[in-house]
């Protein structure tokens, strides 16, 4: 990590839930600033020059998503929102604004420093990448100067679309994408409602990359959202990288 | 009497009478002989004390007819404004009736009970608009002369010879609360006029050689003096009644008065209405419809409807009776209802034909023992006569020409034409037959000839025809086959005889026959009638929507009355308003709602040929069942006789009656249908709310009791204990949390708030999501997954689904043994998928298969397999609302197998493989595949 500590800050109007994020947080070596509230939010992500913005959805004066649009205007920012679990309009709304993640509540703490690892360390790396031009996760390797594909070592072969639908996800490797913002960046906007398009391409593309499709470890469901491209670390001793919403 | 305690059933009916009547408002009636005597200036006068009492008294319409006496009693008092009424151009001054409804004073005073209101206004009649006052609960002060009282009205008739035809009827003066006899010798009656007090000189003069003889005036107050005193005697009746004084009081009295459509029949009913009156006993008016007066001209059976008309205005039940026989038919009737008395007009057939023919009265005296006959004189010829064109004109100015009639008529005759046509036909072919046995056989034979003829024409054709076949037979009979031949004359006396006998015999036969087609044609039209009635009554029975048994009344009503119906039901704020569903042929378009509101307001018939509204084109009859109005019938009848002669009243009332029964019965079973629905409902928030507060407080009472112990017992706790009570802390919040998850799920989805989002899935991702979110929890299970070859695909809503399967894999985990295998499998037909979790667990109990799907249903209770029961119930609730079935059955090889089918009635999509050779990376599925 970085010398000085990264500067996270949580808007959350729910004071426990609050404690219970400034203190874990702290422990782990973060800097909090806390918000009770969307506008206090965008003034101290203004303000503090943060890493990370922790945001809750359902806030006392505005829209978690406004917060989200409000804040992308000038800052790429990763933003992870936390959410309720009865709906998956809202999470994909923030994440079509420009979220990076979600967490829905209740989560643990493993959970939530898993996702800020991950948005921590691909806003830093998305120049790293292009400079080595492969991307390795587990079994996976792509080649995104030569086009290939290895999985185990084998070169599978993918058709165009199939490859730049992959070269999509290694682009934004770790983070949810909706159905909506993977149709756009590959087919282009005419396209962003045809989500059976994508399933079935999904799934093409699962059958030749996963050793058995119904247990996949690479292209993860997020249910009713979208897909993310799950990255395995390196070392094997750090925190598990839990699967979202196991419970 | 031996038994001299009051009738308990007759005293509850009288406290029922001073029940209603203490609702009702008062009615006080200042009664007298003649205009002039007094009577506006005694009710004002009345009037001006009770507002010295301070007592709310409006007057309505006082007419002072120019008297300064009067109009000076009229200062002081409240006067409501007249209603202008326009009638064809004339602004008519008449009594505003909703005025005085809205103003809804203690006391109104409304002059002369007899008028008769312009056309337009609600009621023809004043005494009508006084009914409704008195049934707002308002008191009313009137005045009345006894000319006007309905069943006087023949006699002033005779008196005066004046006939007046503004009558009240008895029942409005009898009901009268009070009756005050205002009274003034005729001498001094007389002088008043003189004086210009009653009516202007030049009236008056006029008046007195006409009215006012005094002998008239005489005669007029000695009616008033004997009406008041017979009303006091009533009223002392009354009081004997009801205080158990019995004595020569005659039980169970019954008159009836039997009428034809002549001019004696009003004055028949009059007669039995005085003779009823005076003996306190029930009448019963009766039409005897035989086959001869089922051929009179509709406008005379008209006639015959008028009179009855009348006589249930003056309290008379009503009844058509039909039979070959008049005296037949009355006597069957008097056993039928203990008849006693019967009144009936002089016989009209006289002298020989009498003693030939015989007559009703003859045979009625002959054969009715213990029933005592009163006979009415008939008038003089011409005066009858003259009489009836009246009374004919009248109905007609009344009414109008009733529509639909001619048309009715038209067929008929034509009928007629055509059967005197087969009269003829049949006389010559009878001839025909005759002239081929002429000579072979005797006369006789011949003879039988024509009147097996006549019997042919009278059973097909009716009586003129086949009297008509009778006179042509007998006259070819003579011409042709009698000698001398070729000529009506007779040589042989005994020829004579024979044609004469002929003659009569077939006269009768063709009489005789007519009268069974009659009986035939009236036993199948009441047979009809109950084919209707039941036929009706069962399609009613067997409605289960209310729109269907509207339906079925309206199609009902029209073939039956032939007339275009609506039924029509209040809104929620209680106003009448058209019904919005699809209308039927036979509905009625255009109903008055105004008409409709009042008769579901007041319960009471009203429009075309009743009292109220007359003059609006439709009849409106409330649907009502115990006394509580559903709704109004309207119903617009092409010909008035056929809703409004006795017996169709009678169908047509049972026919309301039916469809009342049956909207209520349906109304009863909605609402029967709701409160169970709500007591279902209680019920399940009951086993809700007890099992959420057991399930949430077991992990509670952990979270609590671990919790404290880290917060106040810090120091003294070891790391290990601390680490402890934090598992157990973070466990039981999770299993709070599935609950808490589980839950709302539930209200969810029975509050109806879940909407299917459906899409194309692969069935491997689904599963493949399912698998990852449920990975801590199946480990060291294996799973096996069998899925068809292909991709195939489920429409479907994808969370759900998933939920679907969670909830079955996590069940599965509960109750099978830990590492025992799983197995998830789909199955494709064309029209569904059939998807299965299956078990090597120890299976389902026996006869428990369908219960695992309710609420709050456990296979093990307390054990803390840490579930509420709502698992399945909610997989069966997410897989009904993709309409498809949830079950679960044991394997034979061992363990259970949850299977659900979800119904797919869309096609799969399909897409164009895009080339996976590199190179080709031009083609873009956007333009190769349909999405």
């Amino acid at each position: 990590m970085n010398a000085r500590k990264p500067v996270i800050i949580v808007v959350e109007d729910d004071p426990p839930i609050r404690r219970f994020l400034r203190t874990s947080l702290n422990a782990q070596g973060f800097a909090v600033h806390e918000a009770d509230c969307g506008q206090r939010g965008i003034v101290e992500a203004g303000v503090r020059k943060p890493d990370l913005m922790i945001l809750d959805l359902g806030l006392p004066d505005m829209d978690g998503v406004e917060v989200v649009k409000s804040v992308r205007e000038w800052s790429q920012l990763p933003i992870i929102v936390l959410s309720a679990r009865s709906a998956e309009q809202p999470k994909i709304e923030a994440l079509d604004a420009g979220a990076d993640d979600y967490l829905t509540k209740p989560f643990g703490l493993g959970e939530l420093l898993a996702r800020i690892r991950v948005a921590l360390r691909h806003s830093v790396r998305t120049s790293e990448q292009t400079e080595s031009g492969t991307f390795v996760s587990g079994t996976l390797t792509v080649d995104l100067i030569r086009r290939q594909v290895r999985v185990d070592g084998r070169e599978v072969a993918l058709t165009p679309i199939q490859y730049r639908l992959l070269a999509v996800f290694v682009k934004h490797a770790g983070k949810v994408l909706t159905h909506r913002q993977v149709l756009k960046e590959v087919w282009g906007p005419a396209h962003a409602e045809d989500f059976h398009y994508l399933r079935i391409y999904m799934s093409q593309l699962r059958h030749k990359l996963e050793g058995d499709p119904t247990q996949p470890q690479h292209l993860i469901t997020e249910s009713g959202v979208g897909y993310r491209l799950k990255v395995h670390e390196d070392k094997p001793n750090q925190v598990p990288t839990n699967s979202p919403d196991s419970n | 009497m031996e038994d001299l305690r009051p009738d308990p059933d007759g005293l509850l009916a009288r406290v029922e009478l001073e029940r209603a009547k203490a609702r009702r408002g008062r009615l006080k009636i200042f009664f007298g002989a003649a205009a002039g005597v007094g009577k506006t200036y005694s009710m004002l006068m009345a009037a001006r004390e009770r507002r010295a009492e301070n007592i709310d008294i409006v007057v309505g319409l006082v007419e002072t007819h120019g008297r300064k006496e009067t109009a000076a009693l009229l200062g002081g008092l409240e006067i409501l404004p007249r209603l202008t009424v326009d009638y064809r151009g004339a602004a008519l001054q008449e009594f505003d009736l909703d005025g005085a409804l809205r103003r809804k004073p203690s006391i109104i005073v409304v002059d002369e009970l007899a008028h008769a209101n312009s056309p337009g206004c609600r009621h023809p009649k004043r005494w009508q608009d006084i009914q409704e006052l008195l049934d707002a609960g308002i008191n009313v002060y009137t005045t009345l002369n006894v000319q006007h009282l309905e069943s006087l009205n023949d006699d002033v008739g005779q008196i005066a010879g004046v006939r007046v035809w503004e009558t009240v009827p008895d029942t409005v003066f009898e009901d009268a609360d009070e009756v005050e006899l205002v009274d003034l010798p005729p001498d001094e009656l007389l002088v008043r006029l003189r004086e210009g007090k009653v009516y202007l000189p030049q009236q008056a003069q006029l008046a007195e050689r006409n009215f006012f003889r005094k002998g008239n005036l005489i005669a007029l107050r000695e009616l008033a003096l004997r009406q008041t005193a017979s009303r006091v005697d009533a009223q002392m009746l009354d009081y004997r009644e009801g205080h158990a004084i019995r004595e020569v009081w005659q039980v169970g009295e019954r008159i009836l008065v039997c009428i034809g459509p002549n001019a004696l029949a009003e004055r028949l009913v009059r007669a039995g209405k005085r003779l009823a009156a005076g003996l306190r006993a029930d009448w019963i008016v009766a039409y005897v419809e035989t086959p001869e007066l089922v051929r009179l001209p509709p406008e005379r059976r008209d006639g015959v409807l008028r009179i009855l008309r009348l006589a249930e205005q003056l309290g008379a039940e009503t009844i058509t009776l039909s039979g070959t026989e008049m005296s037949e038919a009355i006597i069957r009737f008097a056993r039928d209802r203990n008849i006693n008395k019967i009144v009936i007009g002089k016989p009209s057939r006289r002298g020989w034909k009498r003693w030939l023919l015989g007559s009703v009265v003859d045979t009625l005296i002959g054969h009715a023992h213990n029933i005592n006959i009163y006979l009415l004189g008939s008038p003089q010829q011409g005066e009858a006569d003259g009489e009836h064109d009246g009374e004919l004109e009248r109905y007609h100015k009344n009414r109008g020409p009733i529509p639909g009639l001619t048309m009715r008529i038209w067929p008929r005759k034509r009928g007629r034409y055509l059967g005197y046509l087969w009269a003829v036909a049949a006389t010559a072919i009878s001839s025909l037959l005759a002239w081929v046995m002429f000579g072979r056989f005797e006369l006789a034979n011949l003879v039988m000839v024509y009147l097996l003829g006549v019997v042919y024409i009278a059973t097909r054709y009716g009586r003129g025809p086949s009297i008509l076949t009778s006179v042509l037979g007998v006259a070819v009979l003579d011409f042709f086959f009698v000698t001398p031949y070729l000529s009506f004359s007779i040589s042989d006396t005994q020829y004579l005889v024979t044609l004469l006998a002929m003659l009569i015999v077939a006269v009768l036969i063709s009489s005789l026959m007519t009268n069974v087609r009659t009986q035939a044609k009236v036993a199948a039209h009441r047979e009809r009638r109950a084919t209707v009635l039941y036929a009706m009554s069962k399609e009613l029975t067997s409605s289960q929507r209310e729109d269907e048994i509207l339906r079925t009344s309206v199609r009902h009503l029209h073939t039956e009355f032939g007339s275009q119906n609506v039924i029509l039901f209040p809104d929620a704020s209680g106003r009448i308003v058209y019904p919005t569903g699809r209308s039927l042929p036979e509905s009625l378009h255009g109903a008055d709602l105004g008409v409709a509101q009042w008769v579901f307001d007041h319960n009471e018939i009203a429009g075309q040929g009743t009292n109220t509204l007359p003059g609006s084109k439709a009849v409106y009859f409330p649907l009502a069942n115990d006394d509580r109005v559903l709704g109004v019938l309207a119903l617009l009848p092409v010909n008035l006789r056929r809703v409004f002669l006795p017996e169709q009243q009678k169908l047509l009332d049972t026919f309301v009656r039916l469809i009342s029964q049956a909207i209520t019965r349906i109304r009863l079973a909605e609402h029967a249908r709701v409160t169970q629905l709500q007591m279902e409902a209680e019920q399940l928030r009951n086993s809700l709310l007890s099992s959420i507060s057991h399930d949430l407080r077991t992990p509670l009472a952990t979270i609590v009791g671990s919790a404290s112990a880290l917060v106040e017992e810090d120091q003294t706790l070891a790391v290990e204990d601390k680490q402890e009570l934090s598992r157990a802390i973070f466990d039981e919040a999770q299993r709070m949390s599935n609950l808490v998850n589980n839950i709302l799920d539930m209200a969810r989805l029975d509050a109806g708030a879940v909407r299917l989002d459906r899409q194309w899935h692969p069935l491997e991702e689904i599963i493949g999501t399912v698998l990852t979110r449920l990975q801590k929890r199946l480990e060291g299970r294996p799973v096996v997954v069998k899925l068809p070859s292909g991709m195939p695909m489920l429409y479907a809503d994808s969370v759900l689904i998933e939920q679907v399967f969670i909830n079955l894999l996590e069940n599965a985990c509960r109750y099978t043994p830990a590492g025992s295998p799983l197995e998830i499998s789909a199955e494709l037909s064309p029209f569904a998928v059939e998807l299965a979790v299956a078990d090597r667990g120890p299976g389902i109990p026996k006869g428990r298969e369908s219960q695992l799907f309710e609420k709050f249903y456990r296979l093990r209770h307390g054990q803390g397999q840490g579930g509420v029961g709502l698992g399945l119930a909610i997989c069966r609730s997410i897989v009904e609302a993709h309409g498809g079935t949830i079950d679960a059955h044991n394997r034979s090889s061992g363990g259970a197998v949850f299977s659900f089918m979800i119904p797919q009635d869309n096609t799969p999509p399909s897409l164009q493989q895009d080339d996976p050779l590199p190179g080709t990376e031009l083609q873009d599925p956007a333009a190769s595949g349909p999405p």
